[in-house]
């Protein structure tokens, strides 16, 4: 009982530690997170990260989470999994707030207005950039890239017009089409196969 | 009633943002201009709060919409609302459905969401810096200023990408921006 609270609260620190000291969200926590859970504490071996990376990928919501949730459900079960994915989003959660709190009054500030100006478009250079990356990894094959194209002029029109597209939707959308593409190519293959 | 609306908003978010912060980051936009709780503007400068506090970037915008909107409890549930999915999904995942993802079906779906997240995410990023360029709401006026900053910050980072063979950390370009936005004011 006594090893279980400690392994319980072992999980929460570091984990908190992680949420504490890594900027920039996603792939960035993951090298963190890896760094933490193979090579400090040993709880997971380099072939289980690897596999809950690519799990973690294919699943919604932060990556972050889903990694800190798998960790202590595997050190220390359902208890492990709540106390882990608190300790991650615990400090964002505190510091998000007490900016909520002061924002407002730090905005009119005519100097930091000018900063968030300044900022806002940083914000979008930086989207735009996350995007280019993720658009080199799909780079020469025809379909991801047909699909990518089509939901970027649909999205970049509704925007435009001032239509909402929404994105969820689309995103479905998408699925669709490539699970009915995908079945028209299997019962071709199945035809084709057939026939010989 | 706010709370769940709240709630009901930031689970569809943690729900369908598959494969990392910036693909969330259309959906919110989605569902806080729906509900009307945060103008583009201010959902822009807090993106980029949101950069540069640590921890996973939904997590803090969730806390900051969910905090403006509705206190501490609507930060608290917007927050709890964003982790539940990936909180259930991820222990179903490598629990029971460990092979579900080697299945081709399933496979043939998510290939079809990848790639359409990355043309959205790059539309919003293209409409978020046109937007700031152009004075899209009133008169289609082209703010030459923020021109400037855009210029120099893409040029900037260019030239850091081929000198140090790195890329800019976005921290780093954040507080560029907010240094030339001040320069320029």
């Amino acid at each position: 009982m006594h090893k279980q609270s400690a392994i319980l609260a072992e999980l929460f620190l570091s984990m908190m530690k992680v949420g504490l000291f890594t900027f920039g969200g996603g792939y960035a926590m993951i090298s963190v997170i890896t760094d933490t859970c193979v090579e400090k504490k040993r709880w997971l071996s380099q072939d289980e990260m690897m596999n809950l990376t690519v799990v973690a990928e294919s699943t919604p919501g932060p990556i972050a989470i889903n990694c800190a949730t798998f960790v202590g459900y595997k050190m220390a079960g359902m208890m492990g999994a709540v106390l882990a994915t608190l300790g991650l989003i615990l400090p964002s959660f505190t510091i998000l707030f007490f900016i909520s709190l002061y924002l407002d009054q730090f905005l009119e500030i005519p100097l930091i207005a000018a900063a968030c100006r300044g900022i806002r478009i940083g914000a979008g250079l930086l989207i735009l950039d996350a995007g280019m990356t993720m658009l080199r990894k799909i780079k020469g094959k025809r379909q991801p890239c047909l699909i990518a194209g089509g939901a970027f002029v649909l999205m970049l029109a509704g925007n435009l017009l001032g239509m909402r597209i929404s994105s969820i939707v689309l995103m479905l959308a998408a699925g669709a089409v490539s699970l009915a593409l995908y079945a028209a190519r299997y019962a071709a293959g199945r035809k084709g196969g057939a026939g010989n | 009633m706010i709370y769940a609306e709240l709630f009901a908003g930031f689970l569809k978010v943690g729900f369908f943002s598959f494969g990392g912060a910036y693909s969330a980051i259309p959906l919110i936009r989605d569902v806080v201009l729906s509900y009307g709780w945060l103008t583009d503007e201010a959902l822009g400068t807090m993106i980029a709060i949101s950069e540069s506090t640590p921890g996973p970037i939904m997590v803090n915008l969730a806390t900051y919409v969910g905090s403006s909107q509705a206190g501490l409890v609507g930060a608290a549930l917007a927050t709890l609302a964003v982790v539940l999915p990936s909180f259930f999904v991820i222990l179903l995942a490598m629990n029971l459905l460990g092979s579900l993802i080697r299945y081709r079906g399933v496979q043939a779906v998510l290939q079809g969401i990848k790639p359409c997240m990355i043309g959205i995410i790059l539309a919003t990023g293209v409409y978020m810096t046109l937007r700031s360029c152009l004075t899209l709401s009133q008169t289609n006026a082209v703010d030459f200023r923020a021109l400037l900053i855009t210029a120099l910050l893409l040029t900037g980072s260019c030239i850091y990408r081929r000198i140090r063979k790195k890329k800019l950390s976005p921290i780093s370009l954040i507080v560029v921006s907010a240094l030339l936005g001040m320069l320029f004011a």
